[in-house]
């Protein structure tokens, strides 16, 4: 089910291109040198993955993409503009919506607060209100709670209900799984399966692949500031070779 | 296509992945949470030192002194609450906030030296609308410098905490010795209005007349601010905008603009205690400002940077605290602000309430 | 030998280097330069304030540190020796001595206390605690008045060898009478060159580089292995020692000490705008920027006297230039410099000449 706000869309002459292209990103960050010319392209539609190892600047690129650190030299195209040089609250209002490993809620304001703030087009209506409960129903309990009181992945449930609010053409998501119990990190891929039957492309930064190896639909993996491979998923997912040399690890099922 | 309504609960799930389940047992995702812990321990500071003194003293002198203590608390209150604000806001400590304090009790002056014979009247009402003119036309000014300010001094060192406390310093020089070629050098005499003068008597008690209207601007003042900050759509950009400033821009809130309103505001609260100020010691001097930045710092610090109602029990707390000493130990008196800041902030190092990110 | 000296910080500029020169000749000389008792008070004070900013500048300029309690140290020098000397009947050497080493030990606590206790938080927190410490000290010391002597001060007298009446030689020397008040200032001439050099050798050895290191990326110095805290506190106690002794120079030569001389937010304002505008981190800054405000302080006053005059028509004009409004003037300076040159005249003369190669 689209989003309540959502224009009926049909597919446009743009349909088919990639709804985020970076090109040469270098980003510096004080004297570090941390995205190393990064080539991404995020196919429109479905759920993209970025994976790589820790430091390899996965975060740094979900960031500059998000304008919150500037690009010192490449290029990044949105939805066919070019939004290297704008500031975070225009790249935002252009339909990017950013979710952060940590701190992404609003600790002291109510998980309504926090949902509250995020609903710039228009009031809050219960047509959207339950549309964002119908991905997560447990919102639903801790309305009034301030959304600090919540467990870790309580809290991701807010971040993410409160990236879709608004009508996203993308959104980004850091590690969302990060420290959580299985069971949560199950709730959580199951909303974002289904939030991929919505119009919105995600891009997913993730360590574990297992988690999303079923879920995505491309893969990207980055190491040292850099894209290193690029493709579909169901490619990397059947190639156990692929995932030693790019991941470095034995990819058992118990991992 | 319809959307699954339910999130499966833990011990649920059929197929919980590849993986081992999970040795801590998880609460079904429909357990109610814990109520929200309300922080109440700072709040319980200001009546427990009131009553603590209260075998010390005798009733009467406990009654004056706690209205007093409340009254001036109240206009720190007013005065330092600005600057809290822009602080957890903004992360710029404006040094130079003394200087909207002095400027508001100046200009203010322009109102209430022409009105002299209204002040004069034995009518409430008319005290108090010449005061309220007077109120108004310091805060309107004070918030068109503060915007000024703003812009000019302040935009251009964002970010550089040293030059922002140098830069704001040297505003501060400037506009005190501006004041006295614009007002003159000497002292300027304000008396309080005929009907504000005195006190009333509460059996053998006596309650000053201008300190209990300083203890009701305060509170309507407060509950004001708390209204706008918890009831408001800004009130909201704010308090978010306080604790991580990054994520409210990256929701689409150009946040800078705001910034300008709330510093311009601050500073409009200052230009308003300055008013109050100057009448409660019945003399302007320019550097007024500068006096009681001071104790506006150590209120701030006391109450955490960001917080207006740490704000708020630290300025009562500090007014206290300071009227109990200087009347029990005179001597000690002097020094119970840093004793009191000293004692919170080996209580709590970060201040009463922390706000965002230290 | 001469770099050697000045630990081989020089001035790398023709210009400062001739200024600092005739800076250095004008107060060598001065009892012999100018005759009367004004100019010679006013090259004591430049001498003492130099020491002053330049160990505030190393506080700020090489540390990066903004501490607003740094006169309260210097009050305490100074009210340790004033303290000691008017206690008693006859002023000796030993009784000074004992005064000043208490200051200093005094010194040594409240700059250890202040340090760990707020070096551990974010600048701008330390700057707030700093400024109420040093407030709280300046009130106290103006309430304890059968101690401290309350507003007024104290006045004393100094050992015999320093006194007005002393006489060392019976002839004038080129004009100046060889009495303790010119004996008094070579002591405060001489010891306040070597202070000076002292904060020299410091900034330019090991421990110097490594607050600028600090001052620059106090992440990174902790990641190379430099436990910043420790450093940092360790430039706040010698910079504190270092004014407690300024202070203790300047008690001698006027033989009083009082609140507003040294524990008054004029005396903190003034360094501020001394070592901004003279360069901060550079200690020559210190130099140049304490001579020209000290000598601004007291001749350019007059100056502005006669242009305030002049001007009796335009009211607003003639209060603007009133003697008493100069530090309108040094504010819009300050102001300016902090905007168009941060590094200060030093640097800017520095810049001059390392552009022109």
């Amino acid at each position: 089910m689209a989003h309540p706000n959502m224009p009926d869309t049909v597919p446009g002459p743009g349909a088919r291109e990639p709804i985020l292209t970076l090109s040469g990103v270098h980003t510096h960050i004080g004297q570090y040198h941390i995205l190393q010319g990064v080539d991404l392209v995020v196919p429109r539609g479905g759920l993209a993955v970025l994976l790589g190892r820790n430091g390899a600047g996965k975060t740094t690129t979900l960031r500059t993409i998000m304008g919150l650190w500037k690009a010192g030299s490449g290029s990044i195209v949105f939805d066919g503009r070019d939004i290297t040089k704008l500031d975070t609250p225009d790249i935002a209002r252009a339909g990017i919506a950013y979710v952060p490993e940590s701190m992404a809620v609003f600790s002291e304001l109510t998980v309504r607060e926090n949902l509250y703030l995020a609903a710039r087009s228009g009031p809050l209506d219960d047509a959207r209100v339950d549309w964002i409960c119908g991905f997560f129903p447990a919102l639903k309990k801790f309305w009034n709670y301030p959304a600090g009181n919540l467990s870790g992945g309580q809290k991701q449930m807010v971040a993410i209900a409160r990236a879709i609010v608004e009508p996203r053409k993308l959104l980004l998501v850091d590690e969302p799984t990060k420290g959580l119990a299985p069971a949560i990190v199950q709730s959580l891929m199951k909303a974002f399966r289904e939030l991929k039957d919505t119009s919105t492309t995600i891009l997913l930064v993730e360590q574990n692949f297992n988690v999303v190896r079923t879920l995505g639909d491309s893969v990207s993996v980055m190491d040292d500031g850099r894209v290193v491979h690029a493709g579909p998923m169901h490619d990397l997912a059947g190639d156990e070779t692929l995932q030693q040399r790019l991941l470095g690890l034995s990819l058992d099922s118990h991992q | 296509m319809t959307t699954s309504t339910r999130v499966p609960a833990a011990q649920e799930n059929p197929d919980a992945g590849t993986a081992p389940p999970h040795p801590v047992s998880l609460p079904p995702a429909d357990t109610p949470l814990p109520a929200a812990r309300r922080d109440i321990l700072p709040l319980l500071l200001v009546p427990a030192v009131a009553l603590a003194v209260l075998p010390f003293v005798s009733l009467p002198s406990w009654v004056t002194l706690t209205v007093a203590g409340l009254a001036m608390g109240m206009m720190m209150f007013i005065m330092a609450s600005g600057l809290t604000l822009v602080f957890g806001l903004m992360s710029v400590l404006n040094f130079g906030h003394g200087a909207f304090i002095s400027v508001g009790a100046y200009t203010a002056t322009l109102v209430l030296l022409p009105m002299r014979s209204w002040l004069e009247m034995d009518s409430l009402a008319a005290n108090l609308g010449v005061l309220g003119l007077a109120v108004t036309v310091a805060m309107v000014v004070t918030a068109l410098i503060g915007w000024a300010f703003e812009r000019i001094v302040i935009m251009p060192v964002y970010g550089q905490h040293l030059k922002q406390i140098l830069i704001t310093m040297g505003g501060m020089i400037v506009s005190e010795q501006l004041i006295n070629v614009i007002w003159g050098a000497e002292q300027i005499a304000l008396p309080l209005p005929a009907s504000l003068r005195g006190a009333i008597f509460l059996g053998d008690a006596a309650i000053e007349k201008f300190r209990l209207l300083a203890v009701v601007v305060g509170l309507l003042v407060f509950a004001a601010m708390f209204l706008v900050l918890n009831r408001t759509r800004i009130g909201l950009l704010i308090r978010a905008g306080v604790e991580n400033g990054e994520m409210v821009e990256a929701m689409g809130y150009r946040i800078r603009r705001l910034f300008v309103g709330v510093f311009a505001a601050g500073s409009a609260l200052a230009g308003l205690g300055g008013v109050m100020w100057g009448m409660y010691k019945e003399t302007l001097v320019a550097h007024m400002g500068s006096e009681v930045m001071v104790l506006v710092f150590i209120i701030v610090i006391i109450g955490g940077l960001g917080s207006v109602g740490g704000c708020f029990i630290g300025a009562l707390l500090m007014a206290l605290v300071t009227n109990y000493a200087s009347f029990l130990a005179p001597k000690f008196g002097l020094v119970s602000n840093i004793v009191l800041m000293i004692a919170i902030l080996l209580w709590r190092p970060a201040g009463l309430y922390v706000k965002g990110r230290q | 030998m001469l770099v050697k000296l000045l630990s081989a910080d020089l001035p790398r500029s023709r210009l400062l280097a001739a200024i600092l020169v005739a800076i250095f000749l004008g107060l060598l000389f001065a009892p012999f330069l100018f005759s009367g008792a004004r100019p010679l008070n006013t090259a004591a004070t430049i001498c003492i304030y130099i020491v002053l900013v330049a160990s505030y500048d190393l506080l700020l300029g090489y540390t990066g540190i903004v501490s607003f309690a740094h006169t309260m140290f210097y009050g305490i020098g100074a009210y340790g020796i004033g303290i000691a000397l008017a206690s008693v009947e006859e002023p000796t050497w030993g009784i000074a001595l004992a005064g000043l080493g208490l200051a200093l030990v005094l010194t040594v606590l409240l700059a250890l206390l202040i340090g760990l206790f707020a070096l551990r938080v974010r600048a701008i927190f330390y700057a707030m605690i700093t400024l109420a410490v040093a407030s709280s000290f300046a009130l106290l010391a103006s309430q304890l008045s059968d101690f401290t002597g309350g507003e007024d001060g104290r006045t004393f007298s100094v050992p015999e060898l320093l006194s007005p009446g002393f006489t060392l030689m019976e002839s004038e020397v080129f004009g100046r009478a060889v009495d303790g008040k010119l004996i008094t200032y070579y002591v405060v001439f001489f010891g306040a060159l070597l202070l000076f050099l002292f904060l020299l050798r410091l900034v330019n050895s090991p421990f110097g580089r490594v607050l600028q290191a600090i001052r620059e990326n106090e992440f990174r110095a902790e990641a190379l292995g430099y436990r910043t805290v420790v450093y940092r506190v360790w430039a706040n106690v010698l910079a504190a020692l270092v004014a407690a002794l300024a202070g203790a120079l300047m008690a001698l030569w006027l033989r009083y000490v009082g609140p507003k001389t040294t524990l008054g937010f004029e005396v903190m304002t003034d360094i501020l705008l001394i070592v901004v505008i003279g360069g901060m981190g550079t200690m020559y800054g210190a130099v140049v920027g304490a001579t020209l405000f000290i000598l601004a302080q007291n001749y350019l006053k007059e100056l502005m006297g006669h242009a305030s005059e002049a001007l009796a028509g335009v009211p607003m004009l003639a209060a603007a230039l009133h003697p008493d409004r100069w530090l309108l003037w040094l504010g819009v300076l300050f102001i300016l410099s902090i905007y168009f040159f941060p590094v200060g005249i030093v640097g800017k003369l520095r810049l001059r000449s390392y552009l022109k190669r």
